[in-house]
């Protein structure tokens, strides 16, 4: 089947979502968005607990609550949509090959793209812990969607590995279900998770939260029977002599998130190597015009209502693409993580836009700290614009607004840092 | 005199703050940085409140579960014998989002409702424009 | 039960013995007390053909190597697995490197080895831009190729029961009964098997399995574990590349995979228990530094899974054991299958099925041995859905026969729920998520079966019509579920309360 779109969107979660609505209300005309999955919402039908649209609806939500609105209001779009359809190709020229069981092979030649894949969790495997290869090993995510879509309780008697908020919130959820959670392990000396999931997760239930530690072994014929865990130092290697062994039937991992980029790279679209998702510029376009990223795929974000923020940027974005009335600057002004920066969102500042007073810059800190200020330096290291902030810790994402009346044309970079108050 | 020690969940600062009181009656609080900590550790000393969000099994539906949660928090020394009342309850589909699944849970007087629709397992699941 | 041969053991030896004995008019049942073929050393190893040239012609392990070698393009062709002849290199740094590898050149050439070159710079690193710059020679043998080594028993599995061989699963061989020196049956943990031929195949657990009828031999593993990255890095290295071998092994190798990943490994461990499969940290690092004095820069990331093998080390023994016992008759031990055991695979059924005739001549002359004339020497080709990627045009018309064939279930390996119902109706059929990934290598990609897992569980259970709760990653005991949500809510209360606190 051949088809063509003015914009295709691939993902049906918060950020696909966003996007389709968006481009609608900036007049983009025919769009097709594709999910993999039997229902739209991505991730957040199975992230049933609250802290959702905090931020954008200014009310408290579930995730389902908060996919339902954007999911109601597409219905009455006329956008259209294919579920259970996976995309398996994107070329350069916007040529989308995608399969379902109804349709089988789907050729889109599209105007426009936003990859809105989301991302994986990091697998044991990938952490290469030691010890057998036994059935009770599950990534928080995939034990969540077991317990609350297909309805099943995956383990007994549970250690988590990662304090990240889904760990947390995992530990919460299997405990509330009759299960037994021993010990949450968080490798760091912090917690990357909300300290609100610290407090109604792990100590409302006096489940133990032990910093500076990780899964050294595990072992276990056919299933799971229990860890060894030890202290590591500030290198993160295990400290000789602090083993301990917990017995447990259920290993639960947050040790991570990968922005899905497979079919990003697969058409040749450069990576950054920190966010392992694709370097854009304000309107989170990649370096293929017309080829846009938002959400989890372009960096993996903390709360769903920045996926929407950016969602509608794209959404925006993509409208102008299409009316071709955008204007380039002369050169890209490069965004530049500096000190206690890990990365930073957009990569590059391309576009000259009449009217617009400044441009959210999203980052995240390699290391906590309190009472810091955010610098922005030009070339020559001359401080543009400093900004106070009380506390910034890798778990949250922070932003600064940059000023448009600071973008000369002559500036080739802006260095973000971190620096002490 | 007993002293307990909690975190503010107001905002991400996270102040550690010390309650102390006697006879069952906080005498002072120390720690935090704003009004908003008083009123935390006020509440949380004297009746902490949970939201409790959590699944319902479903009878005839597109999926087993529905996820739900409470209208409001309701005391957390309740949670899981709440959970285990929630257990018991089969909800028929089709559900609706905001759907009061249970009220007065647990005799608090507080409702459980439905967080998202479930659909009927042999219905037309589809419900958007879909390309033929 | 009554049988003509019973095959103890379903590894890759046994089950190339059973398809190469079902070629004949008898009756074969195959035991094997995993859930699946290929659960033991043939599941973790490194998937090489070799060459041949490391052994003594004059040994089992040099002559069978040799001539099985040519064999694997028409084997793998009819079985319908992969197998590629991408050549290996033995990388020299030294004059003392040099020398071992005209050695180990010599012996191939006296094999009978054809085209064994060594190369220099320029060429060896035109051959292999990624080689540790400080590589000097190399010793190049083009027939060396790669194979899925489980793919290859399931493939040698499948074709044997086409060919009528029973293969029972789950089944562990716990007794030899004998009657006057002459093999007459197998108690299993289902029962009694009687038969008047037994061939030990049983791998690991050939001693203990030999020692029933008297003949002694100790099979001591050792553990090799092996680290496997990504298909982005697949092409770092174009040829099998193995260090100079010392006299205890070939060394860790770093060779691409037949699907296309990167495979560094195996290291060499004596372990105590046969069933010690635990990777290590120890063995980690001498694995990394191993491979990385061939190809220094390593991926970093994009570790796709560990794993070990053990390997059949027999104690005091530096060859193949395959031969009738002297102790009894109608038993044929076919033990100590190491490196290079899975190069050896079709010489050893064949050698297996000419000691098979001179045992029955003994036992039972009146059994006659007649090759069918009906035996099927190919398996159907099984089109899969990742393999059409650049010809996807063609896959239209597979989904326009079975819809099953347009719904991707595993997105990292790109397979469909068509080719995974498939797996469950084979010959042999997949029962477990294990099983099934071997088959249709879903849960082998990136995510590691996080997003697929829970929707393989449904189809296993929805096609095999049983609970969800009962499907295994490997058979009894490796249940991935415990109980329905709210059911363990009910079971245990509030049980924890007070534990719990809150």
């Amino acid at each position: 089947m051949k088809l063509k779109y003015d914009l295709v969107i691939i993902g049906g979660g918060p950020a696909g979502l966003a996007v389709a609505l968006e481009a609608r209300r900036n007049t983009v005309k025919d769009i097709l968005l594709l999910e993999r999955d039997k229902y739209l919402g991505g991730i957040l039908p199975q992230c049933i607990h609250n802290g959702f649209g905090i931020q954008y609806f200014k009310e408290e939500l579930t995730g389902p609550e908060y996919a339902e609105r954007f999911i109601t209001k597409l219905k009455d779009c006329q956008i259209d949509v294919k579920t259970e359809t996976m995309v398996i190709k994107i070329t350069p020229d916007k040529r989308i090959i995608a399969i379902n069981r109804d349709d089988g092979l789907l050729h889109i030649q599209a105007k426009a793209v936003v990859l809105a894949m989301g991302c994986r969790e990091r697998t044991r495997e990938a952490i290469a812990i030691s010890g057998s290869r036994p059935a009770g090993i599950f990534t928080a995510g995939t034990a969540q969607r077991y317990i609350n879509i297909e309805g099943y309780m995956p383990g007994r008697e549970v250690v988590v590995l990662g304090s990240g908020d889904i760990g947390m919130i995992m530990a919460r959820r299997m405990t509330l279900e009759g299960a037994r959670v021993k010990a949450v392990l968080e490798i760091m000396p912090f917690s990357t998770g909300l300290i609100r999931n610290k407090v109604q997760c792990l100590d409302d239930f006096n489940i133990p939260l032990k910093f500076n530690h990780t899964i050294t072994r595990i072992e276990g014929r056919k299933r799971v029977e229990r860890v060894t865990v030890a202290q590591v130092d500030k290198n993160l290697q295990a400290i000789p002599g602090t083993e301990e062994e917990i017995s447990c039937d259920t290993i639960l991992l947050s040790v991570g998130l990968i922005p899905e980029n497979e079919l990003t790279r697969e058409v040749g679209i450069e990576l950054d190597p920190v966010t392992r998702g694709p370097i854009v510029n304000e309107n989170r376009e990649t370096e293929i015009e017309g080829i846009f990223a938002c959400g989890n795929v372009l960096h993996v974000h903390d709360l769903a209502d920045f996926v929407t923020e950016e969602g509608e940027i794209v959404g925006r974005a993509v409208g102008e693409y299409l009316k071709r009335s955008r204007k380039f600057r002369s050169q890209p002004i490069k965004i530049v993580p500096g000190d206690n920066i890990a990365y930073v969102v957009p990569q590059h500042i391309d576009f000259l836009v009449p009217g617009r007073k400044k441009i959210k810059i999203f980052m995240r800190v390699k290391k906590p700290a309190e009472r810091i200020r955010i610098n922005l330096l030009d070339d020559k290291g001359r401080v543009l614009g400093s900004y106070k902030k009380r506390i910034v810790t890798p778990g949250e994402m922070v932003s600064v607004y940059l000023p448009e009346v600071l973008l000369d044309d002559k500036l080739k970079n802006i260095t973000i840092s971190v620096k002490r108050d | 005199m007993k002293q307990n020690k909690i975190i503010c969940v107001s905002c991400p600062i996270g102040c550690r703050m010390t309650i102390q009181s006697k006879d069952g009656k906080i005498t002072s609080i120390i720690g935090n940085a704003c009004s908003k900590g008083i009123k935390y550790a006020e509440e949380e000393f004297i009746n902490p409140l949970r939201i409790l969000p959590t699944t319902v099994k479903v009878i005839g539906g597109e999926l087993p579960l529905v996820s739900v949660k409470t209208e409001k928090a309701i005391p957390k020394k309740l949670l899981l014998e709440a959970m285990a009342e929630i257990a018991e309850i089969e909800v028929k589909a089709p559900v609706k989002i905001g759907q009061v699944i249970k009220d007065d849970l647990m005799g608090t007087g507080v409702s459980l409702i439905a967080t998202r629709h479930i659909k009927r397992a042999d219905s037309n699941l589809f419900s958007y424009k879909i390309l033929k | 039960m009554k049988t003509d041969v019973v095959i103890i053991g379903g590894g890759v030896i046994g089950t190339a013995i059973a398809r190469e004995l079902s070629r004949f008019n008898i009756n074969i049942i195959l035991i094997e007390k995993e859930d699946d073929v290929a659960m033991g050393t043939s599941k973790g190893n490194s998937g090489i053909i070799h060459a041949g040239y490391n052994d003594d012609f004059k040994t089992l392990k040099g002559e069978l190597n040799i001539k099985s070698n040519p064999k694997f393009d028409k084997l793998c062709a009819d079985l319908k697995i992969l197998f590629k002849r991408i050549g290996s290199l033995v990388i020299g740094f030294s004059e003392e490197d040099f020398r071992k590898l005209k050695e180990l050149k010599e012996n191939g050439e006296k094999n009978g080895i054809k085209n064994l070159e060594i190369i220099r710079a320029p060429k060896l690193f035109e051959l292999e831009p990624n080689l540790n710059p400080q590589a000097k020679y190399a010793l190049y043998a083009p027939s060396a190729g790669i194979i899925s080594p489980y793919k290859f028993t399931i493939a040698l599995a499948d074709n044997a029961v086409i060919n009528g061989v029973k293969v029972l699963l789950e089944t562990e061989a716990k007794d030899i009964r004998i009657e006057e020196k002459q093999v007459c049956g197998v108690v299993t943990n289902r029962g009694l098997i009687e038969t008047r031929v037994i061939i030990n195949a049983a791998g690991l657990y050939a001693d203990q399995v030999a020692k029933t009828v008297g003949d002694s031999f100790k099979i001591s593993p050792l553990k090799g574990e092996y680290h496997l990255f990504d298909k982005q890095w697949g092409n770092l290295v174009n040829h099998i590349l193995f260090p100079t071998p010392t006299k205890l092994s070939k060394g860790i190798l770093v060779t691409p995979t037949v699907h296309g990943n990167l495979l560094i490994g195996p290291n060499s461990c004596r372990v105590k228990e046969k069933d010690d499969l635990a990777t290590t940290k120890a063995g980690k690092q001498e694995v990394y530094a191993g491979a990385r004095k061939l190809i220094p820069h390593l991926p970093h990331q994009d570790l796709i899974n560990s794993f070990a093998g053990l390997r059949a080390d027999i104690e005091g023994r530096d060859d193949f054991i395959i031969e009738a016992s002297k102790k009894i008759r109608g038993f044929i031990n076919v033990a100590g299958i190491e490196s290079p055991g899975l190069s050896s695979v079709p010489a050893i059924a064949e050698m297996v099925s000419g000691i098979l005739k001179e045992v029955v001549k003994e036992i039972s002359p009146q059994l006659e041995l007649n090759y069918k004339d009906d035996f099927v020497e190919t398996l159907v080709e099984q089109p899969k859905f990742a393999d059409y990627l650049d010809k996807i045009g063609k896959w239209q018309e597979m989904v326009e026969k079975d819809a099953d064939y347009g719904e991707i279930i595993c997105r990292c390996e790109k397979v469909s729920k068509g080719e995974m119902l498939r797996a469950i109706h084979q010959p042999l059929p997949a029962r477990s998520l294990d099983a099934i990934k071997r088959r249709v290598r879903a849960g082998m990609g990136r995510c590691q079966g996080g997003f697929c897992s829970p929707k393989v569980l449904k189809i296993l259970s929805e096609e095999l019509k049983i609970s969800p709760l009962k499907i295994t990653k490997k058979g009894l005991g490796s249940e991935i579920l415990k109980t329905k949500t709210k059911d363990m809510i009910k079971e245990t209360g509030v049980k924890f309360k007070d534990e719990v606190k809150v």
